[in-house]
């Protein structure tokens, strides 16, 4: 199935249509097609295969009043699935272990390299003091960068294989099984 | 320089040429012509194979010549290049690699589109990527000026000219003909080679000093004239508190440019999915910092071995020392070995611009047809086909990058560069980051980042002493120089994140929640990706 850039823009309208549908009475997009998902043979597949990869994974199916889409077929379900989705316990969980190991990696290893340049820049007497031989601190602190290069490359790969790719497929195959519902009878 | 340097690294070179002219034609064979093939060569790569191919699209010809002749000149100093270029690695594979493949299809435009209003997203990322491209494509064709200027002894200012217009000639040849699968395979062979050749001399300077790294240190400390100081930073950026922040501002365009450099996003799209795009990563991420670990000891061992003094006199700038070097590991001038070397060395880094400035055209030409034609062409105009769109814009942006090429050749390889990544940083890296993880950013806010990146960075090089009011500028006849640094990162960089955020907390768009719950699912997941 092909990406939704295409035929999601064809949808939702030109240049202006996001702002419009925001100011678009609630109620009326809601009234001119009512909630397709409760009727959709994917919403079964979501009760039923939901829970396995998280305890509380069950989503918390929004009333469809609640949305804020463009009236019309299958780009309605198609969004709704994703913020389904985002909503559910399982991508949350996926979500957070990525954060929970970015974004202090991306702190660390950013601090230490602008420390680095910053430090040869201006303190270049503490950069030559000798550590051992002709090796001084300045050579240890950039053969340190390598090192901590090749040591957060090994851990991101291991976290990710281990802790995130099983987790992220089955939301994929879950999601595109939804999606591919929502979508079938529009496309 | 002798005749048997110059025939055999012809020789050689020009087997290059026809060994890589054969892959294109024999992996072109059976192409469809769609996009899909033309731009990601069938998303068919495995990891290793596409890691690769990022290692020779990213180590160019300026990591090679550039750095090892900066470590030789300049001693520690060069070797701050070495870190930026590889500690960058560490933003596209946490924050971009990965994501990126999940949204997009083709261009860094679709990343951000999925989520906005897609014409003037389209055509502000288009724009910006085209730029950064030129600017890059530029820095290689200067190289291969620069270099074939030594291959063939004379400084003849036709035979440079000719080398540019038949360097930039065949590349437009290999992409609009071969694609991206042409392209990877071009890379492929490049960075085997390139390895091979690093890894020879490496272990010959190693050999030379039994292994003895410190001894190598002292060594080249002592021949430098310098002393303990070569091995200290500060000999080239410790001048002045304007050299200073000028560093800075390289270091930083080094380590934020690479995440935005087009022809790197490019490459992600050329794997099957997301995992095997990290894995791809990780092998050009151990690739390409074995390779700067050992321009490190080339460098060091250029100075120990040539001496600084014989590196300056054949190439002011230094980029003439590892062909030198490889001379003297041979047996020295004269001697068979040292022929053979030399002529391998010169070949593997004309065989580097070539495959560089390959990968750069065809990313650069997808921007062209998937983002600015689709976005500008007329409404009621005949589609054409993108594919036949990107071949012209191939040829169009290679007969630029030429005409540029030819006026900057003599500017340094490397300082130009850093100024594409500062470019890079500047204008795709904020609004790429922005529309990843925030859930607020809008379109206006999209647009401003591009351009709130874009503009200032090319605007402040225009301003800056490269172009004017110095000796070594391109124009050094007249002086409208209002900015004191050379490398416009450490103004521009935090101008595009600023710009993207005013554009968004003023513009009264209220973001779409539902888009950015797909672009979220999307990324992390997998779903829907091509």
């Amino acid at each position: 199935m092909q990406p939704s850039n295409d035929r999601l823009s064809g949808a939702w309208g030109g240049p202006e249509s996001a702002v419009d549908h925001r100011d678009a009475p609630v109620g009326a997009s809601a009234d001119a097609s009512p909630s397709p998902g409760y009727d959709d043979p994917w919403y079964d597949a979501l009760a039923s295969g939901w829970g396995e990869s998280a305890g509380t994974g069950v989503p918390e199916p929004a009333p469809p009043s609640m949305r804020r889409e463009p009236a019309g077929g299958s780009p309605r379900g198609a969004a709704d699935v994703y913020l389904e989705v985002q909503r559910s316990a399982a991508f949350q969980e996926v979500r957070s272990r990525y954060r929970r190991f970015v974004v202090p990696a991306v702190a660390a290893f950013f601090v230490w390299y602008v420390a680095y340049v910053v430090a040869a820049t201006t303190a270049p007497t503490l950069m030559a003091r000798p550590v051992a031989g002709a090796v001084n601190v300045a050579m240890v602190a950039g053969l340190g960068q390598f090192l901590t290069t090749f040591l957060l490359t090994w851990a991101y790969a291991r976290h990710a294989r281990l802790r995130r790719d099983r987790a992220a497929l089955e939301l994929r195959w879950e999601t595109q099984e939804l999606t591919r519902g929502v979508r079938g009878g529009g496309s | 320089m002798t005749g048997d340097h110059q025939t055999l690294a012809l020789l050689l070179f020009s087997t290059f040429v026809a060994v890589t002219l054969a892959i294109t034609t024999w992996v072109s064979r059976k192409r469809q012509g769609s996009a899909e093939e033309f731009y990601a060569g069938g998303r068919l790569f495995s990891p290793m194979e596409n890691g690769f191919a990022i290692a020779g699209d990213y180590m160019s010809a300026a990591s090679f010549l550039g750095i090892s002749g900066l470590i030789a000149l300049y001693g520690y100093d060069g070797m701050l290049y070495s870190v930026g270029f590889l500690v960058a690695w560490l933003v596209v594979l946490f924050l971009v690699a990965e994501l990126v493949r999940n949204c997009g299809r083709f261009t860094l435009a679709d990343v951000v589109a999925a989520r906005m209003r897609e014409r003037p997203v389209r055509i502000a990322a288009g724009t910006s990527s085209v730029t950064v491209s030129v600017m890059y494509l530029v820095a290689q064709m200067v190289g291969a000026g620069s270099l074939v200027a030594l291959l063939l002894g004379g400084t003849t200012e036709a035979a440079r000219t000719w080398t540019v217009i038949g360097v930039g000639a065949l590349m437009v040849i290999y992409v609009s003909l071969g694609g991206m699968r042409a392209t990877t395979w071009i890379q492929i062979v490049k960075a085997v080679l390139l390895l091979g050749g690093t890894v020879t001399l490496t272990a010959l300077v190693l050999v030379r000093f039994h292994g003895d790294f410190d001894r190598l240190l002292r060594t080249a400390a002592e021949r430098s004239g310098h002393g303990e100081a070569f091995l200290a930073p500060g000999l080239a950026y410790g001048g002045d508190w304007t050299s200073r922040f000028d560093f800075i501002s390289l270091g930083l365009a080094l380590v934020l440019g690479t995440a935005g450099l087009p022809h790197i996003l490019s490459r992600f799209y050329t794997v099957p999915t997301a995992r095997a795009a990290r894995r791809s990563v990780v092998w050009s991420i151990g690739l390409i910092g074995g390779f700067y670990l050992m321009t490190i000891v080339l460098g060091f061992g250029a100075a120990a071995l040539v001496g600084p003094g014989a590196v300056r006199a054949s190439n002011a700038a230094g980029n003439t020392a590892v062909p030198l070097l490889a001379l003297d590991l041979g047996g020295g001038a004269g001697s068979t070995g040292g022929t053979v070397l030399f002529a391998v060395v010169a070949a593997v880094a004309f065989a580097t611009i070539l495959a560089v400035v390959a990968g750069i055209t065809l990313a650069s030409s997808a921007s062209v047809a998937h983002d600015l034609y689709a976005s500008l062409r007329r409404r009621d105009a005949k589609p054409r086909s993108e594919v036949a769109v990107a071949r012209i814009a191939a040829v169009g942006i290679g007969a630029v990058a030429i005409a540029l090429g030819l006026l900057a050749r003599d500017l340094n390889v490397a300082f130009l560069v850093g100024l594409a990544f500062a470019v890079a940083a500047s204008a795709n890296l904020p609004v790429l980051l922005y529309s990843l993880f925030w859930r607020g950013f809008t379109t206006r806010g999209a647009v401003w980042a591009v351009y709130g990146g874009l503009v200032p960075s090319v605007v402040l090089v225009l301003l800056s002493p490269v172009v004017s009011g110095s000796p070594q500028a391109l124009f050094p006849g007249v002086d409208f120089q209002y900015f004191p640094l050379q490398n416009p990162g450490l103004v521009s960089i935090p101008l595009g994140f600023v710009a993207g955020w005013l554009g968004t907390v003023t513009s009264r768009e209220v973001p779409d929640e539902a888009k950015h719950a797909e672009t979220e699912v999307r990324s992390l997941t997998g779903a829907g990706a091509v």
